[in-house]
């Protein structure tokens, strides 16, 4: 049944991007609409059916090229296609409400909802294949559909640079994997995925450590682990909002879903991998989040926050593989089972949070937050929304992120009590880089959700109508159902998770399965607590009700020390909430002030401007790229606009490239017989 | 639930005893020590004066920053008694609901779109940032040194073998002191008492709360300072029986409360800038507790 789920699945696709081009632009919007919703019940169907009934295999027989394609839907593609699936069926009908703003382009729109399903479906395509050509292949396809999404605002410069650079930092994430691919295929000259575990269990240590590391860098490209973030601050203030949510929910969870992927397969050091993952993961979610707090652009400031949530993602992964390198089974459960866990938080409430940064977008025209304030009352819906993805990013009880994270702390804390003294040491350091960014991410949302919907507009504010309309606003509220579900009871879920981690484990004994199951009930218990807590803030909160009910409550205008004249301009901005962390921060951070202070008899306007740099950017891609340029320059002449010139290099090339392996012929002739002398 | 009530009990009078600790010391007869509590029960019957700038979330922030920390109260054991709440890790939610309380707190500052609000938010924040490393280390190391990773466990294991061990219990009684301040805004980093609003952390925030949610959030400062009273405590309680523990118990809190007064009759409060630094050396200090521990279990390689 499966195959042919998946086969309906992407004949689906097909037919409903060539029959895009025959209908109106109305026609298109519920055609995506349509199309994506059956995808995603026949998608999910299949996963659940995975969960109810165990992995499945099937294999195509391909080409001779390809050799046979296994398709293989285990626990973990089942999980990962019920996340994306998710997130692509909130974000399509946001999506379409969202691009009404934008019916005049219709060339446009056609060519994105085209791409928009052939991104959904090469997703989950991406779960399903383990032919490691066809799915570079898949890969590719995903690459470009998701760059023609982003880049749907072309006509913008800015758009369509950070489009490119997306599109170049994709292809060096290829190229990582394929040079990973072909290394396996060239020693087992088979492209099946588990072929990576018989090559990986035949060499020695140090070589398969090489080729996990060349897997994790391209697919820590593809999520953003630092050093390789740097495509995303730029691409997700550049797509329409509802592709900020799912490249933030599940385009960036494709590269977690590939590292866990090799993870499974792959047999080589875990403990090594460990540390290395635990350390990476823990610069990545320090590194995000404090480069988040002092950004003025909303979207940009939830970008880096991705970065932040991938690293608290990879502390899970890392944590896991030690798990699996000392033999320790709370570990494995606590680590893996955060991380997946986190993997699913991350996409809802980061697309609950960029739906409502669109909304406000919409609304303003601006993503500036330094002339936001008091959109509560504008955009009520939005408002209450935003801050319930607040609160859940920062792992705040009751809410979902404050289960995987307390999946995490619990996994380190237990790490703590029996490990040796490097592995304490490093567990040490997770803990505070974890404390950290829990406490950083605080700032970061009370800014954000203080400065931009509470208080009063610091700027006159553009103001569309119908922004809140109940066809936007539902999917966003489907998200808040499931954020809340995971927060409460997140013994749901205990089964699938112990089945994928179960995956870790080929060789489970019963015993060890009761000690995963235990723990993990154990670890999700904590649902219970955090409701007990909604229901005593509720309680209180009646209470005060109720004693205050009679009681007078006088309207007034803010205290402002005696001074009765408020003016909005007089109100604490986003620079200043965040002045005293920028300040403590400032050896890390690059900013650059600008100021013109009052001076003179009749001084003239003044102003402060600060910019956040990204200093990782700076000397990894900015500066290297200089020197590529100035040493590039020098040939510049070569480029001489002549035609002539231009056939020349032609049969230049063409004539190198017939002669060269005659040349290396005599070449090694020559050599043989200086030997033989 | 033995904790509970005398938590309870000791908040009623616990900044009665720090004020009264401070008169005494200037020289001055003082209030009773009840009179805090009498002054918060008069604000409870009071009507209030609202911005127009709010929203609802300016209404409900007070009561789900009291509920957070009840809710914190029912995790603290005493001694060998579990609190309401016990599980392992419970330590992690104590924290993260004490966050979560700071969360709205601080976005209702902002709510009042105010000139002044903002700045001790914006503190605020900051500081228990920088304060959390040095309460997880803490506890961290706790974990490490019984093998448990639950309030109650850690403290009913808790046993002083060695003198280093004494040296540890000592050191983590001035590091949750010194997380006591900062958590609820006292002496060395913020001056309650101070009248410049561009001073202040915590007073500035509630600037614009009046009636019943002031006499909350003031409740609320009590009832925190007694639940890291209690938590002290318990590094020395132990397992020893309720008739020692509970007299012991009240002994410590009011040792507490006039430390807290004494601190604040003989200290100037740090320049605002300086206090990263200040918070930064509990981190330190509970680091140097936590590879105490190591030693003392000689992991220390």
């Amino acid at each position: 049944m499966e195959k042919s789920l998946i086969e309906i699945f992407n004949l689906l696709a097909i037919v409903a991007i060539a029959s895009i081009p025959f209908l109106k632009t109305k026609g298109r919007g519920i055609l995506v609409l349509c199309i994506i919703t059956l995808q995603v019940i026949i998608a999910s169907a299949n996963a659940f059916s995975v969960f109810a009934n165990g992995s499945v295999e099937y294999f195509y027989p391909g080409s001779f090229v390809t050799g046979a394609i296994p398709m293989r839907i285990d626990y973990l593609s089942a999980w990962f296609i019920l996340v994306i699936s998710f997130t692509f069926l909130t974000g399509g009908w946001y999506g379409v409400q969202y691009m009404k703003r934008y019916s005049s382009l219709t060339n446009n729109l056609a060519l994105h909802a085209a791409a928009f399903i052939l991104l959904y479906t090469a997703l989950i395509d991406i779960c399903v294949v383990q032919n490691s050509l066809v799915l570079l292949v898949v890969w590719e396809i995903m690459a470009l559909s998701s760059f023609i999404v982003i880049i749907f605002e072309h006509d913008k410069i800015r758009t369509l640079q950070a489009g490119i650079n997306f599109l170049i930092q994709s292809h060096v994430c290829i190229l990582f994997l394929t040079i990973a691919f072909m290394w396996v295929k060239v020693k087992t000259g088979s492209y099946d995925l588990n072929a990576i575990g018989f090559f990986s269990a035949s060499q020695n240590n140090l070589t398969s450590l090489a080729l996990f590391l060349f897997f994790f860098a391209g697919f820590a490209i593809k999520s953003g682990f630092v050093p390789f973030h740097t495509w995303l601050p730029l691409a997700h203030p550049a797509a329409p909002a509802h592709i900020s949510g799912i490249m933030s929910g599940v385009i960036i969870k494709i590269g977690i879903y590939g590292i866990l992927r090799i993870l499974m397969v792959i047999k080589t050091d875990m403990v090594t991998v460990g540390f290395f993952i635990l350390f990476v993961s823990v610069i990545t979610g320090l590194y995000g989040v404090m480069l988040a707090i002092v950004q003025h652009n909303l979207k940009k400031l939830l970008a880096y926050h991705s970065i932040e949530n991938i690293g608290i993602i990879g502390i899970g992964i890392g944590l896991g593989c030690l798990g699996l390198g000392y033999n320790n089974q709370i570990l494995i459960v606590a680590g893996f089972g955060g991380a997946l866990l986190h993997v699913l938080n991350h996409s809802l409430f980061k697309s609950l949070l960029f739906f409502s940064a669109g909304n406000v977008y919409q609304f303003t025209h601006t993503m500036n937050i330094e002339s936001f304030g008091g959109l509560i009352k504008k955009l009520p819906r939005s408002g209450y929304l935003f801050l319930i993805g607040s609160l859940a990013i920062c792992g705040l009880p009751p809410f979902n992120g404050f289960i995987s994270e307390f999946f995490l702390y619990s996994g380190l804390f237990n790490g703590l009590i029996f490990g040796n003294f490097k592995f304490i040491l490093f567990v040490l350091f997770s803990i505070l880089g974890l404390v950290i960014i829990g406490g950083l991410a605080l700032i970061c949302f009370t800014k954000a959700f203080g400065i931009v919907f509470l208080g009063t507009p610091r700027e006159e504010l553009h103001e569309e109508k119908n922004i809140e309309i109940p066809l936007r606003i539902w999917p966003m509220y489907l998200i808040v159902l499931m954020i809340m579900m995971i927060g409460l009871f997140p013994l749901i879920f205990n089964s699938y998770l112990l089945n994928i981690i179960g995956l870790y484990e080929p060789a489970l004994n019963p015993q060890t399965k009761i000690i995963f199951s235990e723990t993990l009930t154990r670890l999700s218990f904590v649902g219970w607590y955090s409701l007990g807590f909604i229901g005593l803030v509720l309680a209180v909160y009646y209470l005060k009700l109720l004693i205050t009910r009679n009681r007078i409550v006088v309207p007034e205008t803010t205290w402002g020390c005696a001074y009765t004249g408020p003016a909005k301009k007089m109100q604490y901005t986003a620079s200043s909430f965040v002045r005293s962390y920028r300040k403590l921060a400032a050896p890390i951070l690059s900013i650059k002030k600008e100021k013109r202070e009052a001076a003179g008899l009749y001084p003239q306007h003044i102003m402060q401007k600060t910019h956040a740099h990204d200093k990782i950017e700076k000397w990894l891609i900015d500066k290297p790229l200089l020197m590529i340029r100035k040493l590039l320059s020098s040939f510049v002449f070569l480029q001489n606009g002549n035609i002539q010139a231009y056939i020349l290099y032609g049969f230049i090339f063409v004539g190198l490239a017939l002669l060269l392996p005659s040349v290396i012929e005599q070449i090694v002739v020559i050599f043989k017989f200086l030997n033989q002398l | 639930m033995v904790s509970l009530i005398l938590i309870l009990f000791v908040s009623l009078f616990f900044s009665g005893f720090i004020i009264r600790t401070k008169s005494i010391l200037s020289g001055r007869k003082g209030p009773g020590i009840f009179q805090p509590m009498r002054d918060i029960f008069r604000l409870w019957k009071k009507g209030s004066v609202v911005s127009k700038t709010t929203s609802f979330i300016f209404q409900i922030a007070p009561s789900a920053y009291f509920a957070s920390v009840l809710m914190a109260v029912l995790m603290i054991p005493h001694g060998k008694n579990p609190g309401f709440i016990s599980f392992d890790g419970d330590f992690i939610m104590f924290a993260y609901l004490l966050a979560f309380g700071k969360f709205l707190m601080i976005v209702s500052a902002l709510d009042t779109g105010s000139s002044f609000e903002g700045m001790g938010a914006s503190r605020e924040a900051l500081f228990s940032m920088l304060v959390e490393p040095a309460f997880f280390i803490l506890l961290g190391s706790f974990a490490l040194f019984t093998g448990h990773t639950s309030f109650h466990q850690i403290f009913s294991t808790l046993h002083y073998g060695s003198q280093i061990s004494y040296l540890l219990g000592g050191l983590a009684s001035f590091v949750l002191v010194m997380i006591a301040m900062i958590e609820n805004s006292r002496m060395p980093l913020d001056d309650p008492k101070t009248h410049l609003e561009l001073t202040m952390i915590h007073e500035v925030m509630i600037l614009d709360n009046s009636g019943f949610d002031l006499g909350t959030i003031m409740y609320t400062t009590n009832l925190k300072f007694a639940m890291y009273g209690a938590i002290i405590s318990n590094f020395f309680i132990g397992v020893l029986p309720v008739e020692i523990s509970i007299p012991m118990f009240f002994m410590i809190q009011i040792g507490f409360a006039m430390a807290v007064g004494i601190i604040e009759s003989f200290m100037a409060r740090f320049r605002m800038g300086h206090n990263p630094q200040f918070v930064f050396i509990l981190t330190s200090v509970s680091l140097l507790i936590f590879f105490g521990v190591l030693l003392v279990l000689g992991k220390f390689v």
